[in-house]
């Protein structure tokens, strides 16, 4: 994540002399990469990084002013009044409360939906990775090809589908389509394959464990880092989902959070409605809010699985 | 799609034929009229109670619901707010073409209504006597819900235009305020002249905004008449209204921005936008999102074409409708017409709405209630000579959010580009025509 060649210090260009990358190795101790400053890519990543953290940064301002000032002041300072708390408790009051309850809403099919699919995930992927079965050429091709097809193109299909069984406007349209991901399936395969080695399998079948047993004991500790990578996207993807739930649910009482946002942002767009931007402003950075956290907390997981397989011991 | 269209409009004549027949034949239990055996069901259902579903985004309707309960304890009123006009139109079309989750009401905008009403059926609700409504309403709204002899749906408000402007701007650079819209052009060019940061109003090109002022301008580019339909923009009213609205695009007397947006709400406030010619429903907008425009603003009779003329026209304003798919049919349409025409009508006034019921329009308590944020300006009078002077003969397509949806991609290039609005209008027509022929309505240009 952190670009070491903006935080060493310089040093001469090696100019292409033999002996220099062994030299600056050493000089540089624990990175392997070669530590030479390139003022471009500097540039470049602060520019990247602005564009990146700019939004985010008016989120934050913008969240602490009243409507008023919205209006009023520029959009990347503060307006004289400070009114985060106020508009906090303003979200969570407004309409009786009801953007607790798509809070609540979100987390429920967080947990239910995206902690269904990583399980599927790694149910299925590890079983693909590590188990003779016919036909496991053509569930590749399946599995790749749902990777391709977006989901966006899915929701209407998935609309009627569901339907025709009376699953609409029920909090199962919006559960059981997140269960699947197909991304994350592959995703465990190709990290099962490369993490579980064959040869630990055997070792565990020759002592006696069941399948089961080899699964959750000796398994599934290795996998860890790619669960919580395979988690993350789910998370992130169900956190945010906004096309299916907006066909699926007509009843605000089940909205996830995305939706009931939109809704208080499209009422300032009709007769009689009140327009509410501080409200959706802060709600949007209360939204956020949660996914940053996931990230910092888990992000060391994370990282050590991008990294498994890259080195041979 | 067209024979079924047409076998859906023979459908709903012979259905419309066998209920006058069998109300003729007196086929009913007490031998009287359809409509007092309308009003036995509607009585007995609301006795027997039940649920009933109603997408709506109006938010005066929550107050109606709750007294309606209370009027009918056996009646639960489900409000559900599916979205906000177009979302919830697709919303609507989806459950449509799913045959589940069909709600028993649905608020649907005039403009929106022939869409329904012609393919994908509403209720005709002059069989629940809503036919005996007629009187009650603005010529306007009452037209655009009802069609030769059927009623789709009852109005909930309107929207005559009227013209919105700052006073405080007008009269900081001493403009008059304008009178015709030739007095609009020359405003517009003064206090951009005065303040190069104000303008005149705001457009970026805005489907409903153009076919109301149109319409007032006596253009009557739709004409409708079951599946025929001939669209036509060469009429002279619209070459009124593309001549004044050219110059102000060419000069750049309007401000770029886009309606509804914040940028919007602000340019309310700070004198950016001077004015607004908008539907009567617009104050409860600015008192909740321009409060620092309170006291500065007030309401004039829209801009004329011709000096001395009161023409107007309606911007918005929607309906309830009984999807043809919807449950629990009595209880919807007791509903409907509480809302709409019986008591609802003034909760709904009180919290903000503007009516559709001449009674309503003409009352003396609505015409001398004073708006503090029009520094208490008895605004209801200008919106309700308004009402009383929308220009007849107004329709719009069968498919028109369809067709507004398109708005920006043909007409409103005049906005982006250096396409005249003229053309653009042009291309809105052409690809319009287009679309119905495919939909299998006959077009004619």
């Amino acid at each position: 994540m952190s670009s070491p060649s903006t935080t060493l210090p310089p040093v001469p260009a090696p100019a292409g002399r033999p002996g220099t990358v062994p030299r600056l190795r050493r000089r540089a101790g624990h990175t392997p990469s070669r530590p030479r400053r390139s003022l471009l890519l500097t540039v470049l990543t602060g520019l990247v990084l602005l564009y990146s953290l700019v939004p985010l940064a008016w989120l934050v301002i913008s969240a602490t002013k009243t409507q008023q000032g919205l209006a009023d002041s520029f959009g990347l300072w503060f307006s004289g009044d400070f009114a985060l708390w106020d508009n906090i408790t303003e979200t969570f009051g407004y309409h009786d409360g009801v953007f607790t309850r798509w809070l609540l809403n979100t987390v429920m099919y967080v947990v239910v939906g995206a902690g269904g699919a990583t399980l599927l995930a790694v149910l299925g992927g590890y079983a693909l990775a590590k188990f003779a079965f016919p036909g496991k050429r053509a569930v590749f091709a399946v599995v790749i090809g749902a990777v391709a097809v977006p989901g966006t193109a899915l929701a209407v299909p998935t609309f009627l589908m569901f339907s025709t069984m009376g699953l609409t406007d029920t909090p199962w349209a919006v559960i059981i389509p997140s269960l699947i991901s197909p991304f994350g399936l592959y995703l465990m395969w190709v990290f099962a394959s490369q993490a579980v080695p064959d040869e630990l399998l055997e070792a565990a079948r020759i002592d006696g464990a069941g399948e089961i047993r080899t699964f959750f004991q000796v398994v599934l500790p290795l996998l860890a880092p790619g669960i919580v990578t395979v988690l993350l996207f789910t998370v992130v993807a169900t956190w945010n989902n906004y096309f299916l739930p907006l066909i699926m649910l007509k009843d605000p009482d089940w909205y996830p959070l995305t939706l009931g946002l939109n809704s208080w942002n499209a009422q300032a767009a009709t007769a009689g409605g009140e327009p509410v931007f501080h409200l959706v402003i802060t709600g949007s950075l209360i939204t956020v809010l949660p996914l940053i956290a996931a990230f910092l907390l888990l992000q060391k997981y994370w990282q050590s699985g991008l990294a498994a397989g890259s080195v041979k011991e | 799609m067209r024979m079924s269209t047409r076998r859906l409009l023979r459908g709903i004549a012979l259905i419309s034929a066998l209920t006058l027949g069998a109300t003729a034949c007196g086929g009913s239990d007490d031998g009287s009229d359809r409509k007092q055996v309308g009003a036995g069901d509607i009585d007995a259902a609301l006795k027997k109670g039940g649920t009933l579903t109603v997408w709506a985004w109006e938010p005066t309707l929550k107050q109606v619901a709750a007294d309606f309960e209370k009027a009918h304890p056996a009646v639960h009123v489900e409000l559900v707010n599916a979205g906000t006009g177009n979302d919830q139109y697709k919303a609507l079309q989806n459950a449509i073409s799913a045959k589940k989750g069909v709600p028993d009401v649905a608020q649907i905008e005039y403009y929106a209504l022939g869409q329904y009403a012609l393919t994908k059926g509403l209720d005709d609700l002059a069989p629940y006597g809503a036919d005996e409504l007629a009187g009650k309403y603005t010529p306007g709204p009452w037209n655009a819900v009802k069609s030769e002899k059927n009623v789709y749906a009852l109005p909930m408000d309107s929207g005559p235009m009227a013209l919105f402007f700052n006073k405080k701007v007008f009269d900081r650079y001493k403009i008059a305020v304008p009178t015709t819209w030739d007095e609009y052009l020359q405003a517009a060019r003064d206090l951009h002249k005065a303040d190069p940061k104000a303008y005149i109003t705001n457009d970026t090109g805005d489907a409903g905004a153009t076919t109301s002022l149109l319409w007032q301008a006596g253009s009557r580019p739709y004409t409708v008449d079951g599946t025929e339909v001939k669209i036509d923009f060469s009429d002279a009213g619209a070459a009124k209204y593309t001549e004044v609205w050219q110059k102000l695009l060419d000069e750049k007397l309007v401000a770029p921005i886009t309606s509804w947006s914040d940028e919007w709400y602000k340019g309310m406030g700070d004198g950016t936008i001077a004015t607004l010619a908008i539907g009567a429903w617009m104050p409860a907008n600015l008192a909740s999102g321009v409060k620092e425009g309170t006291g500065q603003w007030r309401v004039a009779p829209l801009p004329q074409w011709k000096a001395g003329e009161t023409a107007s026209s309606e911007n918005g304003g929607s309906s309830l409708a009984l999807p043809a798919l919807g449950a629990n049919k009595e209880l919807a349409y007791a509903f409907t017409e509480y809302a709409n025409a019986g008591d609802g009508v003034q909760t709904r006034i009180k919290a903000g709405a503007f009516p559709a019921t001449t009674a309503d329009l003409r009352s003396e308590a609505f015409q001398n209630t004073a708006f503090p944020y029009f520094g208490g300006q008895k605004a209801n009078q200008v919106f309700a000579e308004s009402a009383a002077n929308v220009a007849p003969g107004w329709s719009y397509l069968p498919y028109q959010v369809y067709a507004n949806s398109i708005f920006n991609d043909t007409a409103g290039q005049a906005y982006v580009s250096g396409t005249k609005l003229a053309d653009g209008l042009k291309r809105w027509q052409d690809a319009s025509v287009t679309y119905g022929t495919e939909q299998g309505f006959t077009v004619k240009k």
